[in-house]
């Protein structure tokens, strides 16, 4: 605790630094996820493809990515933008599948009728379909942004600084406290993040909450098809899925 | 581009693949940590997933553990390790199993939950007993989960334990750590290249193996199901 207090200024400033290194990716996963998710549902031949590349893309250990994509993109391993580019990469491997099933949640009966009213394409998809697609892609945002957050800490390694620096700085000066401080901070970060996506979510969709994982074992008996069983684990709703799969990733590496 | 012929140049170098700390050496080692690591982590993790799954006791806690663990940051829990058990590969296993339990314990529970309760419930009626429902009944219907759970723990381990090399003279991610040190480019994609080379691969062979774990009686009725299935989503009806 008395580390703490003697480097309070310190760890907020790595606080704000590793804000700035995750809300951008995190940001950018998600405005890029939309539209590969919606072409995904949307047309049936891409849906294999756009899934198939993201989970790739999400087997790709992340010390690997970074180190390689400034082969690809040019900026220097170090460099906060290669870090950025690579957690947006890996948000948008998680997110274009949630954001598919967000597409897919929404009913097939309120496409029609939208479109019976008078909707366009392009009216329906901003007035009905984003809006109702609006729950599954928060819950998918929410995972976004909680591995977003704790993968951001391992370009510490490779020297681009945030609340990963504790974690560095701390072992090769043998310093328990900041160590223990670090998965702290990243942690109360990632709550705090996802907290503001929760309020976000409840001032934008106000007429629903996030749809439950289905418990009961009587309504699990009942629903494996419909839009909640995913192509890959038939039976499996999506948020189960989510869980698997990300817990996977977990803190990241 | 140049940069990757660099990388690659570096691992078809003969003078790499002689010598202490070889490819070959650090790929066999990278490959028996992570087999060690999900071997521990699988005996640890499977059977309370399992029983979880069957039970539908303690989900909650499941899904705490396994939701939970997903915001600690891996190399936070590896470099407290590395500070309590020093320096070795004691403290990249034990953080490298903590790390991969929530996953497997996850594919478990989601597996052998997601085993129709009336496919139970016929079995229990047919006469078979609590054991042989959960060995002959639950876990050959949500063996494909059950992979997916093992599949993304392996992967996981990969890369955990690539950040490992920082603790631990071991494994691929020497390379990287070495070249960060060296300024030698071409060895950290080349080690990186090997990295993600290694993952895929491995992916790869536990998505083949999570189609072949299907059951036969499974397979048939999916593709006799894609083929009548109604236009319209069905309602679920209790």
């Amino acid at each position: 605790m008395t580390w703490l207090w003697s480097n309070l200024d310190y760890v907020g400033e790595l606080m704000l630094v590793h804000l700035g290194l995750s809300l951008p990716a995190i940001v950018l996963s998600f405005v890029i996820s939309i539209p590969l998710g919606w072409i995904a549902h949307r047309y049936a031949w891409s849906r294999g493809v756009l899934l198939s590349l993201a989970a790739l893309l999400y087997a790709i250990p992340s010390l690997a990515l970074f180190v390689a994509l400034p082969a690809l993109t040019g900026f220097g391993v170090r460099s906060p933008v290669n870090l950025v580019i690579a957690l947006t990469l890996y948000g948008v491997a998680v997110m274009v599948r949630t954001a598919a099933d967000a597409f897919d949640s929404v009913s097939r009966d309120v496409r029609q009728s939208a479109t019976a009213v008078g909707y366009a394409a392009a009216g329906r998809f901003w007035g009905v379909e984003l809006p109702l697609a609006g729950p599954v892609l928060l819950s998918g945002l929410r995972v976004v942004i909680v591995s977003t957050v704790s993968l951001a800490t391992v370009g510490a390694v490779i020297g681009v600084q945030s609340l990963g620096s504790l974690f560095t700085d701390g072992f090769q000066r043998g310093i328990q406290a900041e160590i223990i401080t670090g998965i702290v901070a990243t942690i109360v970060l990632a709550l705090l993040l996802d907290l503001a996506a929760v309020l976000l979510g409840r001032l934008l969709l106000p007429w629903a909450r996030a749809p439950k994982v289905r418990r009961g074992r009587m309504s699990r008996a009942a629903g494996s098809g419909g839009p909640g069983g995913s192509a890959q684990h038939p039976g499996v709703s999506a948020e189960t899925e989510a869980v698997i799969e990300s817990a996977g990733r977990a803190g990241g590496a | 581009m140049n940069y990757f012929i660099d990388g690659f140049a570096w691992i078809l170098d003969p003078a790499n693949w002689t010598g202490p700390g070889n490819i070959a050496q650090r790929l066999g080692e990278h490959l028996a940590v992570a087999a060690s690591v999900l071997v521990i982590a699988a005996v640890i993790a499977l059977p309370v997933g399992a029983l979880i799954g069957h039970t539908g006791k303690g989900r909650e806690i499941a899904v705490m553990v396994s939701g939970g663990l997903r915001a600690l940051p891996t190399l936070g829990v590896l470099t407290l390790f590395g500070l309590w058990l020093g320096i070795g590969l004691a403290a990249p296993v034990l953080a490298l199993v903590i790390l991969a339990i929530p996953p497997l314990l996850a594919g478990a529970y989601a597996g052998f939950e997601s085993v129709d309760r009336r496919t139970v419930d016929a079995a229990r009626a047919m006469g078979m007993r609590e054991i042989q429902i959960v060995g002959g009944v639950e876990l050959p219907l949500g063996m494909p989960i059950l992979v997916g759970g093992i599949r993304s723990a392996s992967v996981q381990i990969i890369a955990t334990a690539t950040l490992a090399a920082y603790l631990a003279d071991e494994g691929l991610g020497r390379y990287i750590f070495e070249g960060l040190k060296t300024r030698d480019y071409a060895e950290m994609l080349g080690g990186s290249i090997l990295v993600i080379a290694l993952a895929l691969a491995v992916d790869g062979c536990f998505a083949i193996l999570q189609r072949v774990v299907v059951p036969a009686g499974v397979r048939a009725t999916r593709s006799r199901e894609l083929r009548s299935r109604s236009s319209r989503p069905r309602t679920a009806t209790g």
